[in-house]
Formats: C-alpha cells, structure tokens, sequence
C-alpha cells in the first residue's frame, strides 16, 4: 500500500501543560534530524499530533528511523485521499483484506474536523462498514477490542485512513530535559546509559577519556562510533576526548597500589566536573551500576563523588547486567561495547584495588599528587568534535571498500 | 560455446575475480588480528556483511558465512537437531530436496531422529495440507527447497511461512541456492522463514563460499567450533577474498533482478515452445510462474540422458543430466522419481539451466542442434 503521510502521536507530553508548545517544537526539530536525508519529506507538528507527509518516500524506512524517537506514544501509517467517500471504501477494504483471517472482527472509527463534509460521521462509518460486511466473507463488526480497526479522519484536505498502529519509543524528546554531561568508556554500560539519559530528553555532551600509546587509536575510533549510534535517538553530539596519559601515569607513579583506582576515577569525575560547568551543563551521567566492580561499590562512590557537587546521575544503578546487554542489543552498541579494545578504565587496574576505600585515606593519598595543574592540562588538551547519526569510525576505508564490492 | 548449466555452477565474473585478487593482494590480515592489518581486514569483512544485509533487506547480524550450501544446508539441519533435542527429534523435509539436505536427514534418523518426507503432485511441489497434516508436538524443524535443482519447481514457500506462524517454536529453513536472483526473492524473504541457505557460485562468485540468514534470536548450535569467528557460531578465519567477491556478486545479481529474471523465462520459453510439440519429447517444467525461470527439464523418449548431454557437447552446447551432483552415479532423477515419473523417463531426463548471460539466439541456435539431434535419435531408436 503506499501511505501518504505517518501520524506521530505524542505520548507524556500530552500532560505537561505550559510547557507543551516548546515540547512539540523540540519533537518536530528531532523528527527533522533524523529525517535528513529524506529530501522529500515534510515533517508537519500540530498541537494534536504531528504529521510527517512523506511524498513518495518509502514508509517502512520513516517508520523504521521514527520508532526511535523519543517522545513518540504511537506511530500510524495513513494515507490521504480525496474527498470521494467511494474511493475510501475501496481502501478501507483492503486495508481490511491485508489484515484480514477468519474469524476476525472490525471496527471503523471516523473523526470528522471538516464539519461542512456532506456525511456525517455515523454516516460514514455505516457506509464503510457495510461496504467492509458486505465484501469480505465471515466478517463481523465489533465496537468494543475489535481485531481490526480502521480510522477516518475528515479534514479539510482530504480523508486519511489508517489501521496499524505502531510503538514509538516512549520517552520525552530529547533537548526538553536540558542539558549534561556523560562519561563514555567504551563498554557495555556507558552507551546504555546515554541511552536512558536521552529518553528522559536530556541532551548529552560525551566525555572520553583516552591514554595513547596504552589505549589504541582503535579504542578511540569505537567510542566515537559508539556516539554516532547513540546519536541516533536525538541528534548530533558533542564529543570531547580528554588526554588521560599523564594522570594516568603520575597517579600510578605516586599513590599506594589499592588507592590506583579511586584516585583516577576522582580525577576522572573532577575533570568531567570541571568540562560540565564550563559548558553550563547541569549534571554528570555515568554508566555505574551498584556492586558490579570495586569502582562501584557504595564506598568506592562516596570516595569518587567526593571530588564534586554537581548531580552525579547513574540511571543503571540498580540494574542487573542481563538487562544492560538486553538494551545495547536493542539499541545496537552491545556488537560494537565487545569490540576488545582496552580503554583507559582497564588499564594500570591493580590486582586487587581497594573494594571499600577510606575517604580520609584517599583525601591523603591525593596529596601526593598535583591535582590542580593535571586537571588544567587535561582540560586544555581536549578535543571537542561533533558526530552525526551513523557517522563511521572504525571503518576509514569504506568508501575505497566501496569500490571494491 | 553455449553454457546452459548454470544450475551447476556458473563462471565466475571477473569483475567479482577482480575483487578476490585485490583483496588477496592487499588486505590479506586476519580479521581477528589487533593491528591496522587485521584492523582493515575486519572493516572491510563488516562492511561485506552489510552489503549483503542491505540488499536483502535482512540485518547484519543476521548474516553468517559458510563454504557453500552444502554446509549451510548442514549447519541449519544438525545445528536446529543439537539445539532442540530436548524439544523434539521430529523434522520435516520434502521428497525432492538436494542431496544436502536429503542425505543429512539420513545421517540424523541414524542417530535416532524421526524425518518425514513430504510426497510431491505431478509438478514436484508438495501440497500445503500435506506439511498441515505432518507437523507434530516434536516437529523442531521444516526445511523446504525454494527452487528444486532438477526441474524448477518453486515450493509453496509463503504459504508453508503462513502455516508456521502458528508453530513459532518450529526453525523454518529455505534452501534457496536455486532461488536468489530468479525474481522470488519476495517469497524466499518471507516474514516467517527463519534460516535460508545461499551458495556463492551458483551466482558468479568462486567456489568455497556461501552464507546463511539466521533470523535474529534463533538458536542453533554451531558445527564448527574454534577460533569463535561469525558469533562464535561458525570458527574459522574467514575466507575474506571470497566474502568480498561474494557481496560483490549478490549486488550484481539483484542489480535488475527483475528484468534479468524476465529475460530467463524468455530464453526458456523459446526453448518450451519450440520442443514442446515433438511426439517423444516430455518436459518436467512448466512454462508458468510457479517454475523458476532458469531451469527447463525435459526427456526424449528412449534416449538416455548421457546421450543426449554428449550428443550436444559434441555441437559446444553444455547442458546436464539433472543434479550435477549425481549426474556421474547414473542414478535416475531423484525429483522425477518422486513425481511417480516412469523409470525410463526418470533415467533419460536431462536439464537446461540459465543465467542472465546467455541469449535468445543462443536458445535459438539450441533448437537447431535439438532438430538435428531428435532426427537422428529418432531413426536410432
């Protein structure tokens, strides 16, 4: 069938009174965003619902790409006739027909906007309806959880008749929740958790930490990628790679052996701190999740948090890794979180970091360390890039590979 | 020369021989390697992988590369048996299948399963009640040929996927060596097929590669264990020349698959029509959409069919006596045994099969050899 337009219907924001204009602006600008190189279409917001006329392009791919938008209850293909109610007959039928098995019941559900339209909407549904009973063999109307439902809408432009309706991703549209900060690793977690900061419709900047020659360019080019396929549930990101080496290194030439761990993961949390202000974000996301290594342990967190009294916000904290992995697999960077690239937090791990370090101790560990001047350098040798959904990384030959498939 | 057994294999196309030797050449590392070699090398098996996703419209992930179809018709059979033992030992297969399949099953009864071999009407095609009336509370798998290798029949496919949507705990696998790229895709990537199995020089890729669609969230157990390459389901270093020149060769073969599928069932037509009315000739394929439209069988009455193979080597015309694969054995045509055919006609049955390459003129020119030949085996016999 080929459908003229998608009905994007709004989902939690629906509720949020005064806020509600801004809500619908942010969602069509993402919808846009995602949307890019689909010239043809016309992204179209409403205060109802938004409607994405797709003029020729294919729907599967739109409905594919929108699915994971945030701030999207429902999705529905429709499509746009003229106002000649024969004409919908025939297509209610066969919208009826490609659903249609044995013992299924239906209903037809008409929305009239054009009040000045000739029938009305009893008269419609009844004229539909029978033309539906009297064509498909067995059929049956049934008002109450039909199996199939077929939705008119009479407006000014036209009559819009769709039946399937698709799941959107929930969630409220990303650019609504303001704006943080998000400390990207590279592994299973961190992307997952990007993941859930966005669906709360928090823009995220990503900082990643990176140690050459003991982390590989590789490692970089991964968490870049990831980036670029989190970017795919709201739009560019920011990337800014932090120079991780000398820290790393001083930490470990300085402190005793169990406080390694805790005391970079403090000059971790103290640069990101430092980059999230100046950058007027409001807040720090990690990927931590409580028990699942010495670094995230309560104790450990009191130690790590102590650097900084920004929002620290862990939204996988309570859950377990079975349902982290379910979630990268969903959302796609679970292939590429195994790709066995070390990163900065695996390397110069002790044997056997402290599980439940003292906070007196570490405060006195972290004496025997420059901690102003390695926070300034690492903030004066960032980098700050900006990724697109679907940019590639890894691959810097594909358009040569190109050539040759 | 005309080559009109494509069904056995085809000849390599050197823009996809190209590739091979390039990557050969020049991106020779191992893919599981860490350094920029294997790095590369990686990249570019991924990126052969999405290729070959995208044009089938199929995930990445749910792509895997084997050496050819007789091992991806044995990964899926052994692989669904060892997963879902504990489920049930009983598969059902049809009675025409490739010897891949048919002689797999007979490995896995040995070993205590239970096959049922569905039986086929006048036109090698299984009937949809039949599989209905055969699927059981251990059925684990149905394997069904999209295209039979002998004759050409295209199997009920989409309506056998609309049975098993009401067994979803049954792996539905197609055999679609013979199907890719004839204009069937629509049905081969149906919404219910669960693993299909594709062989590289069937369409102008070397021989020695091949891959599966494994639908995402279906298990079955690997037959190569190892090194842990292709998901851990398939170990091996990846034959990386051939996977490139293969994605290479599917994007050319659906490239106009339509229109070239056409062009088949014009050069096979041409043939149909002209042979179709001497008295002693029978053809098994029917010049109708449910046949593929590269594979026309058909006997000469009392002519066995090695006769009449080098009957037409003899003009530079290649052709087969059935499946290649057995054509040496001298065993009568598997597919036409089960049609219930008379053995005479089962033993001097050959096939001409065709590929976007060859011409109407070279039907047409068959067609003069075929008038010279059936005249002199005419007064022979």
């Amino acid at each position: 069938m080929q459908y003229s337009e998608i009905m994007v219907r709004y989902g939690e924001l629906s509720t949020k009174g005064k806020n509600r204009k801004d809500f619908i602006k942010q969602l069509g600008k993402n919808i846009r965003h995602v949307l890019h190189d689909f010239h043809d279409i016309h992204v179209n917001p409403q205060q109802d619902r938004l409607h994405v006329d797709l003029h020729g392009e294919d729907y599967d791919k739109v409905i594919e790409r929108l699915a994971g938008v945030f701030g999207i209850e429902t999705l529905s293909p429709a499509i746009k006739l003229d106002k000649d109610i024969d004409n919908a007959k025939q297509v209610a039928l066969q919208m009826v027909k490609d659903q249609y098995q044995p013992g299924m019941t239906f209903k037809i559900n008409t929305i009239r906007q054009d009040k000045q339209y000739p029938l009305d909407t009893y008269d419609i549904n009844d004229k539909l309806g029978g033309y539906i009973i009297d064509n498909v063999d067995g059929i049956k109307a049934q008002m109450k959880h039909p199996d199939i439902e077929i939705r008119v809408e009479i407006r000014m432009n036209g009559i819009f008749l769709s039946s399937e309706t698709i799941k959107g991703a929930g969630g409220l549209p990303v650019g609504t929740g303001g704006r943080a900060t998000m400390m990207l690793s590279g592994g299973i977690d961190s992307p997952v958790a990007t993941y859930l900061a966005m669906k709360r419709g928090v823009k995220v900047d990503m900082i990643h930490f990176f140690s050459p020659p003991y982390t590989s360019p590789q490692a970089l080019a991964k968490a870049k990628e990831l980036t670029a396929q989190v970017a795919k549930f709201g739009g560019n990101i920011q990337f800014i790679e932090v120079p991780f080496t000398e820290v790393q290194e001083t930490v470990k030439e300085k402190v005793p052996e169990g406080y390694l761990m805790t005391i970079q993961r403090r000059m971790m949390l103290r640069i990101a701190s430092a980059i999230t202000r100046n950058r007027h974000c409001k807040g720090v996301f990690t990927g931590e999740s409580l028990g699942q290594v010495a670094s995230q342990t309560l104790e450990s967190m009191m130690a790590i948090n102590d650097v900084t009294n920004l929002p620290v916000l862990r939204p996988l904290v309570s859950m377990d890794k079975t349902e982290i992995i379910r979630i990268a697999e969903k959302i796609g960077t679970y292939d590429l979180s195994i790709m066995p690239f070390e990163d900065c937090c695996t390397i110069f791990t002790p044997p056997s970091p402290k599980t439940k370090p003292d906070l007196e101790k570490t405060r006195h560990y972290e004496t025997y360390i420059d901690v102003d001047a390695l926070t300034k350098k690492a903030i004066d040798g960032i980098k700050v890039t900006d990724i697109k959904p679907g940019e590639e990384f890894l691959n810097q030959n594909q358009d040569v590979f190109s050539e040759l498939l | 020369m005309i080559y009109f057994d494509n069904s056995a294999t085809t000849k390599v196309d050197p823009a996809v021989l190209d590739t091979y030797n390039q990557v050969s050449e020049r991106i020779w590392g191992n893919p599981s390697s860490l350094h920029r070699f294997g790095e590369e090398a990686f990249n570019l098996l991924n990126q052969s992988r999405k290729q070959i996703a995208d044009l089938l419209g199929v995930q990445p992930n749910e792509i895997f590369f084997t050496s050819g179809g007789t091992e991806g018709d044995n990964w899926v059979l052994k692989g669904t048996a060892i997963e879902k033992r504990k489920f049930g030992k009983h598969i059902i297969t049809t009675a025409v299948e490739h010897p891949a399949i048919h002689e797999t099953c007979e490995q896995l009864k040995k070993l205590g399963y239970d096959v049922t071999y569905l039986p086929v009407d006048k036109e090698g095609r299984i009937s949809i009640e039949d599989l209905k009336n055969a699927i059981r509370k251990d059925t684990i798998l149905v394997s069904i040929m999209a295209v039979n290798n002998e004759i050409g029949t295209i199997q009920p496919i989409k309506e056998a996927a609309e049975v098993l949507k009401d067994y979803p705990n049954v792996h539905y696998h197609i055999d679609a060596v013979q199907g890719i790229g004839k204009g069937i895709g629509e049905l081969i990537m149906n919404d219910r097929v669960d693993f299909i199995t594709f062989s590289g020089h069937k369409f102008h890729a070397p021989r020695g590669i091949g891959f599966i669609y494994k639908r995402a969230g279906k298990k079955i157990a690997p037959l190569m264990t190892g090194g842990g390459q292709e998901h851990n389901l398939r170990s091996g270093t990846e034959n990386l020349p051939a996977i490139a020149a293969m994605a290479k060769a599917v994007r050319i073969l659906l490239t106009n698959e339509q229109a070239k599928a056409q062009k088949q069932a014009d050069i096979k037509s041409t043939i149909y029509n002209h042979i179709k009315d001497f008295d002693k000739v029978t053809i098994f394929s029917k010049n109708q959409a449910n046949f593929a439209p590269h594979i026309l069988c058909f006997s000469i009455l009392g002519v066995r069919g090695e006769t009449i193979v080098h009957a037409f080597e003899d003009h530079d015309i290649y052709i087969s006596t059935t499946s290649a694969c057995s054509s040496k054995d001298h065993v009568p045509s598997a597919t036409l045994t089960a049609m219930q055919e008379p053995t005479e006609l089962c033993t001097s049955a050959v096939r001409v099969s065709l590929d976007a390459n060859n011409t109407i003129e070279e039907a047409e020119e068959f067609n003069r050899v075929f008038d010279q030949l059936y005249q002199k085996f005419s007064k022979l016999s």
